[in-house]
Parts: C-alpha cells; structure tokens; sequence
C-alpha cells in the first residue's frame, strides 16, 4: 500500500493501464506537455508518446467525436474534459453516439471510451468550473456513471472502467485531488471490487445517509458529528450511479427505516430524486419516515464566494437527518405544500 | 500544393453551379479538364457501363423505397434521386478497406459498399436501427444527426494513422451540415493531424426547406482551404468527375499527404424525406432545369455516343434493377419483428443491473399474455 493523492492515484491508473493495453490512449486539451490543467496526466507524454498522450485542438464535440472514430477503429479512448461545465459541447456526441452506437449496430460496435470529469464545486472556482452534471449521464441510456471519493478507488475504478467494453462517465471531484489516501498499487483488476457495487462506508442502524463523490467526506463528518448526539448512521458510498446498487442500498434501507440522500448537483429531477424513488418502490413498507434530500439549490452555481450556501454541508446534512427522525430542524413548523 | 479547383472569391454565390469541374456536360458529352482527367484514364466504356449500372439500380431502390413508404409499409423514406452520381463515382474510388460513414442519404454508397436488399430498408421500416454489420461493408451505420460523423471519420482516420496502414476514411455530408460546429470541427482535427480523411460534401441545394443560401454565401468547397484541407468543386452530376474527385482525394488522403474536401454540387430531386413538401419551398422550374441535368441520362448519352449502350444491355440492366427493386420488396414485406423482450439487447456490452432488473419485470409482465403464432408476449393477457 502506498499513500497516494488522488490525483496521483489517477494518474497511475491511467499509467497502468496504457501500460497493459496499447490500445489505450489518452486525449484532451493540454494533456501533453503541461500535463492537464490538473496534471493527472503528468509524465505520461514521455512515458507514451505523442500518438498516445493526443494533445488536441480545443473543441470538445470534435474530442468526443473524433474518440467515437478511435473506438469504431479498435481502440479504447480515454477523453479527459478539462472541467465539469465543458462537457456541454460535447453533450450531442455522449448522449446520440458514445451511448447509442452499441445498440444501434446491435453489438457490432463498441464504444469502450472513458470520460473523464473533473467535476462539482468547494474549490473556488470561475463559472462553469463547477458543476455536477451527473444526472444528465444517469439519464442516458448506454452509458455507466461512476463517481469516486477516495485515492484507491480513483486508481482501481479508472482502471475498470478503461477496460470495461461500455462507455463510462467518470466523474473525479476537484476538490478531492489533493486529498491522500491508501493506494494498493498491485491490486488486481480480478480481485477488486467490481465498479457498479457501493461501499458501505460506515455502519449505522438509525439512518441511511446515501452519496457520492466529494460529498462522501461530509457525509462521513455529519455521521461523527451525529454520534455525539446519540445517532448512528450509516454512510453508503454510491460510487456507481448508474446502475444503483439497489441490493446494498436497500438492505441498508430495512434496516434503518430512515434515508437521507445528499449531493452537490441540483434537487429537481436530480439523482436523490431517482434513489428515493426507487427506494420508495423497494422498501415502502420498511420506512419509518418520508426520505429526504439534502442538495445543491435549484439555481445557476453561484459565485465562489457564496459557494458555501449551494453546496450541502455538515450541518445542513444534520438537519436533514433530523427531519427523518422527526426531531426539530428547520422545517418544524413549516408547511409544506 | 496539390491539384485545387480554382474557386474565385469574386463569384458571389453558393449556388454558382457552373464553376465546377466536370468530365461529362449535361448534354452527354465528353469534355476535358486537365486537373480531373488523368485520375480516369482508365474508364473505359465496359466500366462506364458499370457506373451506369450501379446508378440505375440505385434509383430503383430509391424508387422501390419510395413506393414502399407510400404503401404504408416503411415509416419513411429520404430519396436519393438526382445524386446517383456523386454517391456511385465517389464510392467507385473506394478501396475496400477503405472505411465510409454516410449519411442517411447515401443509398447509393450503401449500394456500392455491399449493402443487401433488407439493409436499404429495415431502418426506414422501424425494424431496426441499423441492419448491416459495419465492418462486413466497411461502412458505418447511416447516421442521422446531422454531420455527427464527419468527426467519426476522422478519429477512424486516426486510428489509421496510429496503424500505420494506407486506408483512408470518408465521411459524407451535405450543405446544410456544413453549418453544424462538428463539420467544421472535424476538418480542424483532421487537418491538426494530417488525418488521412476525405470530406465528400453533397451540395443538393436544399437542406429540408432551407436553400444552401442560408448555409453559404461563397462556394462551401471555398472553405476548406481555410482550414489547410485542399478541396475540389465539382459537377457531381457527373458520375466520372465524381469518381476522378474522389480518386485524387483517396489518393491524396493515402499517400500522407493529410485530408482532402470535395464539394459536389447536386440536386435532391424529390423531398428531404417523405414528410416534406418540396412544392412549399421551391419552383417547378427549378426542378425541371435539374431534371435536364439527370447523371444517369448524361452517361446513357455518353454511352450511346460511343456505340456502348445497346439493347442487350439496356434490357440487362432493367432487369436486374426490376429484380432488385423486387428483392428489397420482399425485403420490406417479409421482415419479421424481434419479440419484444429484444429491444432489452446491446444496450450494454456488459450486464448492467439496473437494466436487467427491468427487463426481468418487462420479461414477467410480457409472461402474462397468452402466446400467439407472433410470438411470446403478443397475445391478449390472460
């Protein structure tokens, strides 16, 4: 095991993996020579070589589509979008063509490309840095979605993912990059966990706090903080989004009888809103209390000064975990429509 | 610098479709072009016969696609008529490891490649999303959003360059796509990388009801120049200039020396697709004045002129043209629907849960109905 920052983690993921396949190449805007604006990519232009480490013309459709051609030609691209909000422009080729293809040509055509995101907000960033447009993936068909949270899993999920046949949004949070960890640089792919499975992250019996990404290290400091007031939660570790491990998630769920969802992105139609609905379909008879969710705000990212009041933080997690189990919180007294 | 149409910034219009090159005026007769001419020394009049054939049997499809729609049988129908022409000559240039992505339009490169009857149809007819295996032809699945596989091309072409072979992609499009940012995209990639890829823009004039006008004002063959792509403007109503075009921009693609454009100008004879009405949008004369222009009648002119167009071989080519006009029928007609726990298949290459929890709930309720002759799940529930 090796103490590792995750962006290092990442970087010796895709090192390992370019190493193992020589099919695997890297593309994206200032990857080469500067080594990412995140210097995930660093060294690997030395190590790889200029036809494998693809510096590209700034243009993300034009990235994404020229990725889809490298597939159709044998070969498993792994796409780095420079930051979150970008991906936009390359939303077309993701979602009619990196996510179709598979099933359009009934199988004939694979599209083994990883999308790499540096992705959500807390690092006080410029507009259109920090966003979370996962639910937009999770909504399309053909594409996995995973987010991951700590160093060991930056390193061991890109590796699955590159080497998955399907398309997969890899979602990396910013402000995790620096963050170290225990890296077991020897794992093997076999014997890890697969890519779609949560993670229980921490046990609990009172409430089921379920997320994701960066959000993961809140979730785990509201659990803390909530033992000082007698509260035992237990912190689920999505890491894939789409699929859901529902056999996780639920078993968790009849135990506790309480849920609390959080995430960075945005409420409405967001991803907390697919887990409780499921949840609610699978568990009905199991819940103590109506589910609740603790997100981002319904409105634009704001500018990083008040970054703080969007995204959802110890205490407003707190409060969400008081309203399933019915204690005062700032909604007593409310009514809701 | 490689061979280049000399394009003139003076000449104020898109639609200027005298300043092309071509080897076969409308008339049907033999004219030179130095820049296009040694690239078709070798067409003699058995392989012009060839192009005619191919041509023929083109619109016979697109004729057979037509009628079919008409009768209720395919949801829609996007003719070709009128660009026989550039899509056999360019296609004619093709090596077969050369590898195409076209439009959903290029029935005639569909043809040429290897397409089989049911594979012109089955898409339109709501069977399928696709029908062919893409590397069988070497031919990508038609694509419908608009100019989405021009960048498809290049990054094949660059999986090429990484190969080190000398195939060449291609990837055609029309007028209107030019406008989309992928097109142009996807001309700068290639050209950043030398990607051996060749731009085949068909210029039908029309993009559904808008006219190339609104795409262009300056000859859209002008761009690619601005990009460092050489490009070429031609008839593609001319079935030779259109494989002489293609064979200098393969050729060029091949040898290294990086993309290449071609800018055929054309006209869409009938609708965009079935759906539209093209007498909303323009003259009757205008179709007329393109219907003296017909690609097939010029080299049935051509032919003709040089002894080569006999009844023997008129005959032959209609009945092979009736035969596969009739096999695509069948095609259509016979096509028998996948059971409805298929449409589950190929989301993913790998089991993906959450999918396979759904298709076993759709599986259990498709159980509930009492099995007909069509198959599981088709009858009346029980």
């Amino acid at each position: 095991m090796t103490q590792l920052t995750m962006a290092k983690a990442i970087n010796e993921g895709l090192r390992r993996a370019m190493a193992d396949d020589d099919k695997v190449l890297v593309m994206g805007e200032d990857i080469g020579r500067l080594g990412g604006v995140f210097r995930i990519t660093d060294g690997l232009l030395d190590e790889f070589g200029a036809q494998r480490i693809v510096d590209t013309p700034l243009a993300e459709a034009g990235i994404m589509g020229t990725a889809v051609g490298l597939a159709f030609r044998g070969y498993r691209p792994v796409v780095e979008i420079q930051f979150d909000g970008f991906v936009y422009p390359a939303f077309d080729q993701i979602v009619c063509q990196v996510a179709k293809l598979h099933y359009r040509t009934r199988g004939n055509v694979k599209m083994p490309i990883t999308v790499r995101i540096p992705w959500a907000g807390g690092v006080g960033a410029a507009e259109h840095h920090s966003e979370s447009p996962e639910a937009y993936f999770v909504h399309t068909s053909g594409l996995r979605v995973v987010a991951v949270s700590n160093p060991q899993d930056a390193y061991i999920m890109l590796r699955q993912a590159i080497a998955s046949d399907d398309p997969v949004v890899f979602f990396e949070p910013k402000r995790l990059y620096h963050s170290k960890g225990e890296v077991d640089l020897g794992a093997d792919l076999a014997d890890a966990p697969p890519m779609g499975l949560a993670r229980i992250a921490r046990e609990g019996s009172d409430v089921t706090l379920l997320t994701y990404g960066a959000q993961v290290a809140t979730a785990m400091d509201a659990a803390t903080a909530a033992e000082d007031e007698g509260i035992s939660i237990e912190v689920i570790d999505l890491r894939s989004i789409s699929p859901v491990d529902y056999r996780t998630v639920t078993a968790s769920v009849r135990k506790t009888g309480r849920v609390v969802v959080t995430h960075e992105a945005a409420r409405e139609a967001g991803v907390g809103a697919e887990l409780i609905a499921s949840i609610t379909e699978k568990c009905f008879n199991y819940l103590e209390a109506a589910p609740v969710r603790v997100t981002g705000h319904d409105i634009p990212y704001p500018p990083a000064k008040l970054e703080k009041h969007h995204l959802p933080d110890l205490d407003r997690i707190l409060d969400g975990v008081d309203r399933v189990l019915d204690r005062p919180n700032s909604l007593s007294g409310l009514v809701e429509s | 610098m490689t061979t280049m149409h000399t394009l003139t910034p003076q000449t104020d219009s898109a639609t200027d479709i005298d300043d092309v090159a071509r080897l076969v005026n409308e008339d049907g007769e033999r004219v030179a072009d130095p820049e296009l001419e040694r690239w078709v020394a070798d067409v003699d009049a058995t392989a012009l016969q060839g192009l005619y054939r191919d041509m023929t049997l083109v619109r016979r499809i697109d004729t057979e696609g037509i009628a079919l729609q008409r009768q209720g049988q395919l949801g829609l129908w996007a003719p070709c008529q009128g660009q026989e022409g550039v899509q056999v000559g360019t296609a004619r240039a093709f090596r077969p490891d050369d590898f195409a992505f076209p439009s959903y339009r290029e029935i005639g490169v569909q043809h040429v490649r290897g397409a089989k009857p049911a594979d012109f149809v089955i898409a339109w007819r709501g069977e399928e999303h696709s029908t062919y295996n893409p590397y069988d032809i070497n031919t990508a699945t038609p694509q419908i959003i608009i100019g989405a596989q021009s960048l498809h091309a290049v990054g094949y072409a660059m999986g090429i360059q990484r190969d080190g072979t000398d195939q060449v992609a291609a990837a055609y499009f029309g007028d209107g796509a030019s406008s989309q940012g992928d097109v142009n995209e996807a001309m700068v990639f290639a050209s950043s990388f030398r990607a051996p890829v060749v731009f085949v823009c068909t210029n039908n004039q029309w993009a559904i009801s808008e006219p190339v006008t609104v795409q262009a004002k300056f000859p859209i063959a002008g761009r690619a120049p601005g990009f460092g792509i050489p490009s070429m403007r031609i008839d593609g109503n001319d079935v030779l200039a259109s494989l002489a075009a293609m064979r200098w921009a393969l050729d060029h693609a091949r040898s290294g020396k990086g993309p290449a454009f071609i800018e055929a100008v054309t006209y869409r004879m009938g609708p965009h697709t079935t759906s539209d009405d093209p007498t909303r949008y323009r003259r009757k004369e205008e179709v007329e004045r393109w219907r003296r222009r017909d690609p097939i009648a010029r080299v049935e002119a051509l032919l003709r002129s040089q002894n080569a167009f006999g009844d023997d071989f008129q005959q032959q080519v209609a009945a092979d043209a009736d035969a596969l006009g009739a096999a695509v029928r069948a095609a259509a007609l016979g096509a028998v629907s996948r059971e409805p726990i298929g449409i589950f298949d190929h989301v993913f290459e790998e089991p993906h849960s959450g999918l396979a929890e759904q298709r076993e709930h759709f599986a259990a309720y498709l159980s509930g109905f009492a099995p007909t002759e069509a198959g599981a799940g088709a009858g009346a529930r029980r």
